[in-house]
C-alpha cells in the first residue's frame, strides 16, 4: 500500500434549505484517501455520510449546495479542486467515472432497464475514451467476467430486470470499472442484498481493489461490513467527523464517547440477552401444520391455474407459551407473508393454524370464520416492520393505541386516555405525547408506539415481523430488551421475523430457517447459530459479517 | 472482543430521540396550507376564486340594477366611461360621473347610434339607493353597492343587451347561478363517485370491474349528444328552477366518473398499506376501518379532485345552456347571457356580450390553476 494520497477533502460543508432555516448536512468534515486503501465512513441515518460522497462528485441533490470547504483530487499533474467545478460541464464530466466511480445502493434504480447492460457498459467506455465499438465491447465483456457474472458474452445482451439483486450490483461495479477509475465510491453497495450476496460482493470489491490498486471510500452502517472491509475507519454523526482511525484502533481502542457507543450497542447485540427462566412443561399456544399459500401464477385452461407461486409450502411450527421464536431467512424465503398469513391477512391454501386461546378449546385459525377471527384480533398482535407506513399519518398517538382498546374492550373515553399514558411511560416515552402525530416522533419513538399498541390489549401472542430493521443499530437492542421486558411482565409469546442473525441471537429462544416458503432447520438458537446442520443454514451464518476485524482472512494476529 | 461499554449511559449519547415539547407538530392542513402558499399561481387562483364566489353570494347588493329590468330605450348601449373629474363653470372638481347618451335611430338599418352626450351629466356614487331587492330572499334593501346617484338615469358600465338591459347586472346575478351550478353539482357527482368509487376500488373483484366497464362506458358516450338527449327529454312547461336542478342532475350524472376513479385509485393503494392492515389487525369494523383509517387520507386528494371538477361542470352548463337546452331565461346564467352573442351582429354592433364569456374563461382557468396547487400540496408527506 502507497502512501500517496490521491484524495484530500478539506473542511467540507454541505447545507440543505429548508423553508426558513438550513439543515447544515455535512459540517467541517476534512480527511485523506490514499491509494489502494479501503476508508470506510460509517454513521447512523442522518449523520451526512452518504452527502458527503456524493459531494466529492457535485451530485448533492438540490437544493442541497457545496457552501464551503475543498475537495482536492490529486490528477497526476496537479491537483484539482472538485468543490470549484459546479455541477454540470466538461470538467466535471472528466471526473465521473474516468477517475472517480461511484455504485449505489439500489440496483434495481441505478440501472437503466429499457438497454441492455452491455449497451450501458459500452455507452459508459465509448463516452470516455476513443475505442471502436467492437472494441469497447470486448471490454465490456472481459469487465463482467472480471465481476463474475457467468458468461459475459450473453449477458451484455440482456437486460437489468432478468438479474437478481446481486447480479445488478455486479453489473453496476463493472460499470463503474469500465474506465479504470482510480477512486471507486460505494455508498452503501450491500445494504439492498441479502446476506450472502452482500459476503461475495464485498469479496469482490476487496479483490478488484488489491488487483487495479483502486482507492475505495465505503459508505456503510453496518459496524459488521466495516470490519471486513475497512482500513481505516471514519465516524460521523451529525454531519460531522468524530473520529478517524485505523480500522483496528477503532474496534479495539475507540477514542470518542459516541464511537464506544455505537461499537457498544454493536456488541450488545452480538452476546445473546438474559433470558427468563423457559417454563419446563411446554404448553403450545401455536401449533402451525403442513401451513400452504399458493398464489395462482396464469388462468390456464377453463380458468384452471397449471402453475403456482409457492410462497409458503408446508410450513410446520411449533410456539410455546412464553417462547421466542425467530423466523430467519433472505429475501422471499416467505418470513413475512408466514407471519401474515397466520392472522389472515393472507388466507392460506392449505394447513391448518392450531391456536390456543386463553379459555377454551384450541381453534384452527386457518378455517376461522369472521367473527371468530375478530376475537382472536385482541390476543394474537402484531408489530410491522416500518414504523413510517405501520402508524397513520392522519391520526394522533392517541387515537392510534387506543383503537384495538375501543374495538376490544369497553373501556370509557377516560379509562382510555388513562391506560394509553400508562402503556406510552411503559414503552419509554412521555405520557403526554398522546395528541401529536407520528411525524414528530423519530423511527425508533414511532416502533415504540407500535408497541405500546400491540400490547395495549394484554395479548399472549405477538408476531414481530422484523421489528428492528428499520431503526439504527444504536436502537435495535434497546427496542428488543423493551420487548423482552413486556414479555416478562406479560408473559408474552413472540414469533420474531427477521434476516438479521445478530438480532436472532440476541432475541430468540428457538430458531427456524426459512427458504424458499419451506423451513430448512428447526432448532435452539445457540445450536443454529454455534453448529448449524443444513447447507444452507452454515452458508446463511457463515456469510454474516462479524464486528471484529480480527476474524478477518488477512487480519495480522 | 467484549470491551467493557457501558450501554447504558452511552444510550442517551445515541438516543437522537426528539424530546417531546422540543418540536412544534405542525397538524397535516398546517403542512398542506405551507406547501400550497409556495404554489404562487395557485395562490393568485385562490383569491381570484373567492372574489367570483363573494360576487355571486352577494349579487343582487352588487348589480346596480335588477337583471330583468329592460329599457327599449337603451337597447345595445355601449359601455360608459366612468369620469373621475368634472369640469364646468364652478371649475374642476372631484365628482364621479358618467354621461348620458344621445341616440337617433340610422334611417337606413333602424339601428339605434348611441352618442355620449357632454351635457347629460350623471353622478355616481357607492352605496346608492336603487332598485328595492330581496336580499338572499329575506330581507328588503334598496342600497347598490355602486350605481347612479338619480336611479332612473342610465347606466350601463359594460354596455346594454337587445333589450335594453343592464349587462353587468346581468352577469353579476349570472355569475350566482353558474358557480353555484358548479358547487352543488358537484357535491352531487362526490356522492355518487365517493361511494361507487369506494366500493369499487375497497372490494375489488367482480364489483370493481362491473364499475369501471360502467364508467368506461359514460366516458365513451360523446358527452353533447347525450346532455342534448337528455335535456331535450325534459318537459317544457317546467318551472325554471325545476329546470335548473334536473340540469345538474343530468350533469352530475356523468360527472361522478372522475371523482369515483381518483376515490378508487386511492382506495387501491391504501388498502395495502401497513397502517390500514393494521387496523383491521385491531379488530377494527371495516365501516370504522373506511371511514376512520381510510377517509382521512383521502379528504386532500378529494379536494382536489372537486376543484378539478367544478370548471367542468361550469363548462357543461355554459355549453347547455349556450344551445338553448340548458337555463330558460327569465334564469340568468353564463350560459344564457351567451346565447345572445350566438350571431354575427353581435360581434359587429355589441362586442360587449361576450364579456360573460370572459367570465367563463377566467372563473374555469382560477378553478383549473386552484386544482392543481392543491392536488400538489394534497400529499404534505410526499417529496
Amino acid at each position: 500500500m502507497s502512501d500517496e494520497t490521491i484524495l484530500k477533502v478539506r473542511n467540507l460543508s454541505v447545507d440543505f434549505p429548508i423553508q426558513k432555516s438550513v439543515a447544515h448536512a455535512v459540517k467541517n468534515v476534512s480527511f485523506d484517501l490514499k491509494r489502494g486503501e479501503t476508508l470506510c465512513v460509517v454513521g447512523e441515518s442522518g449523520s451526512g455520510k452518504s452527502v458527503t460522497a456524493r459531494a466529492i462528485l457535485q451530485l448533492v441533490a438540490k437544493p442541497g449546495t457545496i457552501t464551503g470547504g475543498q475537495i482536492l483530487l490529486d490528477t497526476g499533474s496537479g491537483e484539482v479542486d472538485i468543490a470549484k467545478l459546479g455541477s454540470r460541464g466538461l470538467a466535471i464530466r472528466e471526473v465521473r467515472g474516468r477517475r472517480i466511480a461511484m455504485i449505489f445502493q439500489e440496483p434495481m434504480t441505478s440501472l437503466s432497464a429499457v438497454h441492455t447492460i452491455g449497451h450501458q457498459i459500452i455507452e459508459t467506455i465509448l463516452l470516455h475514451e476513443k475505442v471502436s465499438k467492437e472494441e469497447a465491447r470486448k471490454r465490456a465483456a472481459a469487465l463482467l467476467g472480471r465481476v463474475r457474472i457467468p458468461e459475459p458474452e450473453k449477458a451484455l445482451d440482456r437486460y437489468s430486470f432478468e438479474f437478481s439483486g446481486g447480479m445488478r450490483q455486479r453489473a453496476m461495479i463493472a460499470m463503474a470499472l469500465s474506465c479504470n477509475p482510480e477512486i471507486l465510491i460505494a455508498d452503501e453497495p450491500t445494504t439492498a442484498l441479502d446476506v450472502t450476496t452482500q459476503a461475495e460482493i464485498l469479496s469482490l470489491i476487496r479483490e478488484l481493489q488489491r488487483d487495479r490498486g483502486m482507492a475505495v471510500l465505503f459508505i456503510t452502517h453496518d459496524m459488521g461490513v466495516v470490519a471486513q472491509i475497512a482500513d481505516r475507519v471514519m465516524v460521523m454523526f451529525r454531519g460531522e467527523k468524530v473520529e478517524e482511525a485505523g480500522v483496528f484502533d477503532l474496534f479495539e481502542r475507540p477514542q470518542q464517547a459516541y464511537t464506544r457507543a455505537l461499537l457498544g450497542s454493536v456488541l450488545k447485540l452480538e452476546t445473546p440477552a438474559p433470558r427468563p427462566p423457559r417454563p419446563t412443561a411446554e404448553r403450545p399456544i401455536a401449533k402451525i401444520e403442513n401451513l400452504e399459500l399458493h398464489f395462482p401464477l396464469n388462468a390456464g385452461f377453463m380458468g384452471r391455474p397449471t402453475n403456482y407461486l409457492k410462497a409458503i409450502d408446508g410450513v410446520s411450527l411449533t410456539i410455546n407459551q412464553g417462547e421466542t421464536v425467530g423466523v430467519v431467512g433472505e429475501s422471499g424465503s416467505g418470513k413475512t407473508t408466514l407471519g401474515r398469513t397466520l392472522l389472515r391477512v393472507y388466507d392460506p391454501t392449505g394447513g391448518q393454524v392450531m391456536y390456543w386461546p386463553s379459555d377454551g378449546e384450541p381453534v384452527d385459525i386457518a378455517t376461522l370464520n369472521k367473527a371468530g377471527m375478530k376475537s382472536l384480533y385482541g390476543e394474537v398482535r402484531m408489530v410491522f416492520q416500518d414504523p413510517h407506513s405501520s402508524l397513520n399519518p392522519r391520526m394522533t398517538i392517541y387515537q392510534t393505541i387506543s383503537e384495538p382498546l375501543r374495538t376490544n374492550t369497553d373501556m370509557t373515553e377516560r379509562q382510555m386516555m388513562d391506560r394509553v399514558s400508562e402503556l406510552l411511560s411503559r414503552v419509554g416515552l412521555p405520557p403526554d405525547i398522546g395528541d401529536r402525530y407520528p411525524h414528530a416522533f423519530s423511527g425508533g419513538q414511532r416502533q415504540r408506539i407500535s408497541i405500546a399498541r400491540a400490547v395495549a390489549v394484554r395479548p399472549r401472542l405477538i408476531i414481530a415481523d422484523e421489528p428492528t430493521s428499520a431503526l439504527d443499530v444504536s436502537l435495535r437492542h434497546q427496542v428488543l430488551d423493551l420487548m423482552r421486558d413486556l414479555q416478562t411482565e406479560y408473559g408474552l409469546s413472540y414469533l420474531f421475523i427477521s434476516h438479521d442473525i445478530s438480532v436472532i441471537r440476541y432475541f430468540c429462544d428457538r430458531v427456524a430457517v426459512m427458504k424458499n416458503g419451506r423451513i430448512v432447520e428447526v432448532g435452539d438458537v445457540v445450536q443454529i447459530c454455534e453448529q448449524p446442520q443444513h447447507e444452507y443454514t452454515q452458508s446463511l451464518i457463515g456469510a454474516v459479517p462479524r464486528p471484529d476485524p480480527r476474524l478477518r482472512a488477512d487480519a495480522p494476529q | 472482543m467484549s470491551a467493557p461499554f457501558d450501554t447504558a449511559k452511552d444510550a442517551e449519547l445515541l438516543d437522537q430521540q426528539v424530546h417531546a415539547g422540543s418540536l412544534v407538530a405542525a397538524s397535516q392542513w398546517t403542512l398542506i396550507w405551507h406547501k400550497f402558499s409556495r404554489h404562487r399561481l395557485a395562490m393568485v387562483a385562490l383569491v381570484v376564486v373567492v372574489l367570483i364566489y363573494l360576487v355571486a353570494a352577494f349579487a343582487e347588493f352588487l348589480a346596480p340594477y335588477d337583471p330583468g329590468k329592460f329599457d327599449p330605450r337603451y337597447t345595445f348601449a355601449p359601455p360608459q366611461q366612468i369620469h373621475l373629474f368634472l369640469t364646468d363653470e364652478e371649475g374642476t372638481r372631484f365628482a364621479p360621473h358618467v354621461l348620458g347618451f344621445k341616440s337617433q335611430v340610422d334611417p337606413k338599418s333602424f339601428r339605434r347610434l348611441f352618442q355620449p352626450d357632454p351635457e347629460k351629466v350623471i353622478p355616481i356614487g357607492f352605496f346608492v339607493e336603487g332598485q328595492p331587492y330581496k336580499f338572499w330572499g329575506i330581507w328588503d334593501a334598496n342600497r347598490h353597492f355602486l350605481g347612479p346617484v338619480d336611479k332612473a338615469d342610465p347606466f350601463f358600465l359594460i354596455g346594454g343587451d337587445r333589450l335594453g338591459r343592464d349587462l353587468l347586472s346581468r352577469t353579476i346575478h349570472g355569475t350566482r347561478i353558474s358557480m353555484s351550478i358548479g358547487l352543488v353539482g358537484v357535491t352531487l357527482s362526490l356522492i355518487i363517485g365517493l361511494i361507487l368509487g369506494g366500493i369499487s376500488g375497497y372490494r375489488g373483484g367482480l364489483i370493481d370491474r362491473v364499475i369501471q366497464r360502467v364508467i368506461e362506458f359514460i366516458r365513451s358516450v360523446p358527452t353533447i349528444p347525450l346532455w342534448l338527449g337528455l335535456a331535450a327529454a325534459m318537459p317544457k312547461d317546467w318551472p325554471p328552477l325545476q329546470i335548473y336542478f334536473a340540469i345538474l342532475i343530468i350533469l352530475s350524472l356523468i360527472g361522478w366518473t372522475e371523482i369515483a376513479r381518483v376515490v378508487r385509485g386511492r382506495f387501491l393503494s391504501l388498502r395495502r398499506e401497513d397502517f390500514v392492515i393494521a387496523a383491521r389487525l385491531d379488530g377494527v369494523s371495516e365501516f370504522r376501518l373506511i371511514m376512520r383509517h381510510m377517509m382521512p387520507s383521502l379528504y386532500s386528494h378529494i379536494i382536489a379532485a372537486i376543484t378539478l371538477a367544478i370548471p367542468n361542470m361550469i363548462l357543461a352548463e355554459t355549453a347547455l345552456s349556450f344551445l338553448g337546452l340548458g337555463l330558460q331565461p327569465p334564469i340568468v346564467s353564463w350560459g344564457v347571457l351567451l346565447q345572445d352573442a350566438q350571431n354575427l351582429r353581435a360581434i359587429t354592433q355589441a362586442p360587449w356580450l361576450f364579456v360573460p364569456g370572459i367570465c367563463v374563461v377566467v372563473a374555469v382557468l382560477a378553478l383549473n390553476f386552484l386544482g392543481d396547487g392543491v392536488r400538489d400540496a394534497a400529499d404534505p408527506y410526499a417529496k
